[in-house]
């Protein structure tokens, strides 16, 4: 595979409501700052892909506009994926490795605040059979939870921890929308949500926007002092049906961690998009995270989820960090649909 | 560091759905499973020999579903592989192949299955083009309200006689008689039942307008290897993909510049020098009459403003030295997202001497 690294991340402050700006207007600082630290512009990059939903928008074709945000004269090589911005990053890696290009710019968005969002996810299941029932994201997640409760593989203190330490650790991070210092006991004290999920398993409801920029080889090594490179990077999805699946297990992430090599060397952190607090419990298990890995020093998507925007934070997140020297070698996740249904890993590394 | 050359990538299987406006005997997975496993039985393949999928559909309000990729996993026999989703607005049947030829192009894969399609019959898909947003007038209803500005614009420009249109729809129309699985089957189509047919949007009639379709198509995707050994193969020799701002006052939609950049890449790639001597028939996004004189201009098959003269000489027609849209076009058939693909499919067949 050809060097490919992360060598700019950019990302707005997280919201609950973004009320004075629409999308475009999210999506101009991001990708602006990208361009003025690296000197790039829209018309010398060589690929732009980026990933976000209509039915956040409440508007087809919405991510049409929003290309506008980065000034796309004269035209571009340009695509978008319906899809978190890690995998718009996956098929922007795809085409540095045919070798005709040497940089890319990818970016997402999500603004959630128009919308009911667990009720607009809802949308995401089977159209015939499980979304006529109205099921809502949160509870759907709940039953995943109710399930790894039952296999006594994690306990609710488990998952009270979980947002304890998420919280904490977004303290140190300046965009997150939510952090704090919480006490497991005072968590474990509050009622049900969608039992036996409370509040503080679950992730703010967040208006965000993310970009980043891969560039390959000597390029890379022109525009940062010290890339993260990519040295694996693999997804995988599983069935949609709930019925079909062991809910408490994640293979599409094992398998994903397997091809992107992540057990081939030691692992400093991770960045981890599990929106739930039992999710992170099944996806550090199935990638055979120790306890001595960091996770989620950025206090992950329960301190910040724009939706379609917090995987490719999660990737961008983790090469901030192996360019500050934080750690030679990270873990990335992105998930996407029901239960975790599909998941990106990637592994970064540094030169030593 | 080991700079990997571009991979040569072959089309050995496609396939599509019967077409129709209402496909009530199938549900949504049922459609796409038609299309791909008509898809992997052309290639010669199984579910098994498929690395990863690559799909794409236009706005998931047409159905009413939010990344209904998620939902087709099991349908795709995606579980435990890779599987994206695109979405380039109208393109996307396009873009989605091209996604699909990156992943053996960059040596990633070497077997990849590609699907896109569209069920409007879930939905209604005028509608869900005229959402009333925040700050924007309402002022069209559906795709076609968008597009007669820049079809007048184009008439005006060229001083196109306005029967062109027309004569556009009759011969999709006709050619699509000979495609068995097209939407419209029109047996008894005139000119003159063309040009009486109702004003829409003007000067689009109601039969110089697609049709609104359920439908699906599906390609598999090899590597060199894959294509040497099916022995009959549609060799990707140039593709490329652009896109311009949509706010922006130097944007001419009637001759789009990305349009131009994106031909002359792909001819380029493709080492093509007389695009009218060299291309023996032309399979492209036709969505009203008119464009067909207009992205002969935009794609460099004839000087601006001779466009509509090819079409009037009859250069376009399944007998002329330029057969465009011989499968009956969009103005035939248009699945929205699978519309793009199915220009791809019906040139690999063209090329792999399958079109009859």
């Amino acid at each position: 595979m050809r060097d490919v690294a992360i060598v700019a991340f950019s990302q707005s402050k997280h919201e609950r409501r973004i009320e004075t700006q629409n999308e475009i207007e999210m999506m101009m600082p991001v990708v602006g700052e990208l361009f003025d630290r690296t000197g790039l512009s829209a018309d010398t990059i060589g690929f732009t892909c980026s990933g976000s939903t209509d039915f956040l928008a409440g508007q087809a074709f919405s991510f049409v506009t929003i290309l506008d945000a980065i000034g796309p004269w004269p035209p571009i090589s340009e695509s978008h994926v319906e899809m978190d911005g890690a995998w718009a990053l996956y098929e922007a890696w795809v085409k540095l490795q045919i070798g005709e290009i040497d940089s890319a710019l990818v970016y997402s968005y999500g603004k959630s605040s128009p919308g009911d969002l667990p009720k607009v996810l809802t949308t995401q299941l089977d159209p015939y059979y499980v979304a006529p029932m109205w099921p809502d994201a949160i509870s759907i997640a709940g039953l995943q939870a109710r399930a790894l409760l039952d296999s006594g593989k994690a306990t609710e203190r488990d998952f009270a921890e979980v947002a304890v330490r998420n919280r904490r650790s977004a303290m140190d991070n300046p965009k997150a929308q939510l952090a704090g210092e919480f006490n497991a006991d005072d968590i474990l004290a509050e009622p049900y949500l969608a039992s036996p999920l409370r509040k503080h398993d679950c992730p703010p409801i967040t208006d965000g926007a993310a970009a980043v920029i891969l560039a390959a080889g000597d390029l890379a090594r022109e525009l940062s002092d010290r890339p993260a490179w990519i040295r694996g990077l693999d997804h995988r999805v599983d069935a949609h049906a709930l019925g079909l699946r062991d809910l408490t297990v994640s293979p599409s992430t094992r398998l994903a961690g397997e091809k992107a090599g992540v057990g081939n060397a030691p692992v400093d952190f991770a960045e981890l998009h599990a929106p739930f607090t039992h999710q992170e419990l099944i996806i550090a298990d199935a990638l055979g995270l120790g306890d001595d890995v960091t996770i989620n020093p950025s206090g992950g998507a329960l301190a910040a989820n724009p939706i379609m925007a917090a995987g490719l934070i999660r990737l961008g997140e983790a090469a901030e960090r192996i360019t500050r020297g934080d750690g030679n070698r990270a873990v990335a996740h992105a998930t996407s649909g029901p239960c975790l249904q599909q998941n990106l890993v990637c592994v970064l590394e540094g030169d030593d | 560091m080991t700079e990997m050359a571009k991979q040569l990538a072959a089309v050995v299987g496609f396939g599509q759905t019967n077409h129709t406006a209402t496909r009530g005997d199938v549900s949504i997975a049922g459609l796409v499973r038609e299309a791909a496993l008509r898809a992997l039985d052309d290639a010669n393949m199984t579910w098994d020999d498929i690395e990863a999928v690559v799909i794409g559909k236009a706005p998931d309000f047409f159905e009413g579903v939010m990344m209904p990729e998620l939902y087709l996993a099991e349908a795709l026999g995606c579980v435990g592989k890779p599987l994206l989703r695109v979405h380039t607005a109208g393109s996307v049947g396009g873009s989605t192949a091209l996604v699909a030829a990156s992943l053996v192009q960059a040596g990633i894969h070497e077997r990849v299955l590609t699907v896109a399609f569209e069920k409007q019959s879930e939905s209604e898909a005028m509608w869900a083009l005229s959402l009333p947003m925040p700050f924007s007038p309402p002022l069209v209803a559906g795709a076609g309200g968008f597009f007669a500005p820049h079809i007048r614009s184009y008439m005006h420009r060229t001083d196109a006689p306005p029967h062109i249109g027309c004569l556009v729809a009759l011969k999709d129309r006709q050619n699509a008689l000979k495609n068995p699985y097209a939407h419209l089957h029109e047996h008894d189509v005139t000119f003159e039942k063309i040009e009486e047919s109702m004003m829409l949007w003007d000067p689009i009639r109601y039969s110089e307008t697609c049709p609104s379709s359920d439908g699906a198509a599906a390609m598999v995707i090899t590597n060199e290897a894959g294509g040497d050994a099916n022995g009959n193969p549609a060799w990707i020799i140039g593709n490329a993909m652009r896109s311009e701002p949509t706010m922006f006052a130097g944007r001419d939609p009637v001759n789009p510049v990305a349009g131009q950049l994106c031909a002359d890449d792909v001819f380029a790639q493709a080492g093509i020098t007389d695009r009218r001597a060299e291309i023996d028939v032309v399979e492209m996004y036709v969505p009203f009459s008119w464009y067909e004189p207009m992205w002969l201009e935009n794609l460099g098959f004839c000087p601006v403003g001779d466009g509509w003269k090819l079409t009037e000489a009859g250069v376009t027609r399944m007998d002329g030295d330029l057969p465009v849209n011989p499968s009956g076009g969009v103005l035939s058939t248009n699945p929205i997202g699978a519309s793009g693909m199915l220009r791809f499919g019906e040139s690999t067949m063209q090329v792999r001497g399958l079109a009859g």
